[in-house]
């Protein structure tokens, strides 16, 4: 009788591993001819193409419908998700999407419009948005926004455009924008991508922009100031009134990245901080599908200066009920253009309005008080383990360093894959660069103190584990999964981009 | 052999004549793990001290390279593009990334000496 290691050791015939399929790509299963339906041959036609038509089949694999919904179905039991489990990963808020959500999008005056239907057929449509928007500026206590930019680093290009636009707009184009170390990477690309100078502002010992030095490098050529808050050490950025000061008195505009918009939704409004132009990932504080699992999306909140330079359409209101002002020539300000095709990610105002409406002010200040109590646990019960590199407290993520992995072998991201074997997706890992191997937890307001406690434990298990000098166990992890550790480095030094079918191959010689 | 200087930044430059050689120090080489990209600076481009020069991108980490004097860029280490490795294997020598002609050498005075690098590591531990 074969006993558990013997088939550990020796595996299966077939390379399953019980009910869970080794499931190869879609190209290399089926026969050519097998199709799920069965469509009349097309009628004779006249040849147009000149010559120009297909010699060789093009190659797409042929199977029955059973077998191309197993396929897709055992690929996506291979895919780990908020669904599944614990998904502490730093600066992406992976919590719960409400199930209400859901329940309201597939609504079929929702979920089966269209877009280009007359506009007079789709008022609530457009009223939805407006009303999602209105919450917006509420919660944000800022004059304007633009629903418009599919995801949060478009969010980002759709700020910098704004502000280009309305520095252009008054005859003072400027070459350069300044960005913490401790804003997310997304920021100098997106300063980059509008044709800035980056320079960036160093950190100080407390993970915070470093005042002086930001306001040495502030002049009369600097456009914007970039600053994520809470930062990507999760911190409070506590001097962000006086940056908005130093900022407007250099004449520049202050973005701020809203993407961690979650630790501070009902307790604080940007507005109130000085801020000209910030983002909000409705996919991370409100809620809605990511990672897979939707599109982004990322509405742009405007000063009062900003608002006349945001881009196509927006929704106005007039004697025939709502409509929307399409075209820059129609428009009252001076929008730069339209970025996005159609309305922007209206399934996704649909879930954020949702959410924002069922748990109501009250509940929206818990969604951040929560979130925030969850990081801090953490903090509190893995300090003693873990160097926590900056003063406690935190905000919704904890910033961890491998200090006291030092002189043990292993590392950050050994770490990281033993956690997969105990069935945890791993906290973000070397990032932010700011730390050494940063370990970046964020835990989220939706998670159960039970599973937090056992995440907490399993992370002490495993640095006492490391401490104790079980380097093997560590560099020979993940046993359980799909695939062992794979090889990074090659896979970046000489990555295979494409897979090449042998019957292709054949007919081309 | 020329005297090697060293930056916060973990840059050094060896300077001969009025070239100075310039790469990443091998403490920060371990730091970044495999490096799998290097993006150099062209040749003829002048730097600003301080300025970005280039990347570098590992399995961990994309981080930039700043240039540690004013200067202009006369040759880069073509071999980097296709063999990376070089940085981890030999990063403060054959895994060089650029030589830049000294604008102010006097640029060169207050940066760290190796014995001075190497206590500011220790301070980073």
């Amino acid at each position: 009788m074969m006993d558990r290691a013997m088939m550990d050791r020796e595996g299966t015939f077939t390379g399953n591993r019980g009910l869970e399929k080794e499931e190869p790509l879609i190209f290399e299963q089926g026969s050519p001819g097998k199709t799920a339906v069965d469509l009349p041959e097309p009628p004779a036609s006249k040849n147009r193409l000149g010559g120009l038509e297909r010699r060789a089949p093009i190659g797409l694999p042929g199977l029955s419908e059973p077998e191309v919904v197993r396929h897709y179905l055992r690929l996506s039991q291979k895919n780990y998700g908020i669904d599944t489990g614990f998904y502490p990963l730093g600066s992406c808020t992976m919590k719960h999407n409400p199930r209400i959500n859901e329940k309201v999008a597939r609504l079929p005056g929702l979920g089966d419009l269209h877009p280009l239907q007359p506009v007079s057929t789709v008022q609530g449509a457009l009223e939805l948005i407006d009303t999602c928007a209105h919450w917006l500026k509420v919660l944000t206590g800022m004059p304007a926004v633009t629903m418009n930019p599919a995801a949060g680093a478009h969010g980002e290009l759709v700020g910098l455009m704004t502000i280009r636009a309305a520095l252009e707009d008054r005859g003072d184009a400027r070459k350069r924008v300044l960005v913490p170390e401790s804003a997310h990477g997304t920021n100098p690309a997106t300063a980059a991508m509008c044709g800035y100078a980056v320079q960036s502002i160093p950190a100080d010992d407390r993970g915070r922009v470093d005042l002086a030095i930001l306001r040495e490098r502030l002049d009369s050529d600097v456009a914007a100031v970039m600053v994520t808050n809470p930062n990507t050490c999760g911190l409070f950025e506590n001097d962000v009134q006086e940056i908005a000061k130093a900022t407007h008195e250099a004449g520049a505009f202050f973005y701020c990245d809203g993407a961690n918009f979650n630790a501070l939704v009902g307790r604080v409004r940007p507005g109130d901080l000085g801020i000209d132009c910030m983002h909000l990932n409705l996919h991370k504080t409100f809620s809605t599908p990511h990672g897979g699992g939707g599109p982004g999306s990322g509405p742009v909140v405007l000063s009062e200066a900003l608002a006349p330079y945001a881009p196509v359409p927006y929704v106005v209101h007039g004697p025939d009920g709502a409509t929307l002002v399409e075209k820059p020539d129609d428009s009252d300000g001076k929008p730069f253009g339209r970025i996005k095709g159609f309305h922007g990610q209206f399934g996704m105002f649909v879930r954020a309005l949702s959410y924002m409406m069922s748990l109501g002010s009250d509940g929206l200040r818990d969604v951040s008080g929560d979130a925030v109590l969850s990081a801090n646990y953490i903090l509190a019960r893995l300090q003693d383990t873990f160097r926590v590199p900056f003063p406690a407290p935190c905000m919704h993520e904890v910033l961890f360093s491998d200090r006291t992995l030092k002189g043990t072998g292993v590392t950050t991201l050994d770490m990281a894959k033993a956690l997969l074997d105990e069935g945890f997706h791993p906290m973000t890992v070397y990032f932010p660069l700011v730390v050494n191997g940063a370990m970046l937890v964020e835990p989220t307001e939706t998670e159960s103190k039970e599973s937090i406690d056992s995440f907490v434990d399993t992370m002490k298990h495993l640095a006492e584990r490391a401490a104790a000098g079980d380097v093997k166990f560590f560099h020979d992890s993940p046993y359980l999964t799909p695939r062992r550790r794979l090889d990074e480095t090659t896979a970046a030094r000489n990555p295979i981009l494409r897979w090449h079918p042998p019957s292709l191959d054949h007919a081309a010689e | 052999m020329a005297k090697m200087h060293f930056t916060n930044e973990h840059e050094w430059i060896r300077v001969d004549g009025d070239i100075g050689t310039v790469g990443i120090t091998d403490y920060a080489q371990e730091q970044l793990g495999d490096v799998v990209f290097v993006e150099l600076p062209e040749v003829g481009a002048q730097l600003e001290q301080g300025g970005e020069a280039g990347v570098v991108e590992s399995v961990k980490a994309a981080s930039e390279v700043y240039a540690p004097v004013t200067g202009e860029v006369v040759e880069v280490n073509e071999d980097l593009a296709d063999a990376p490795d070089k940085v981890n294997g030999a990063a403060q020598t054959d895994g060089w990334f650029f030589k830049i002609k000294l604008s102010d050498p006097t640029q060169l005075d207050p940066m760290m000496d190796a014995a001075a690098y190497a206590k500011y590591v220790e301070s980073l531990q």
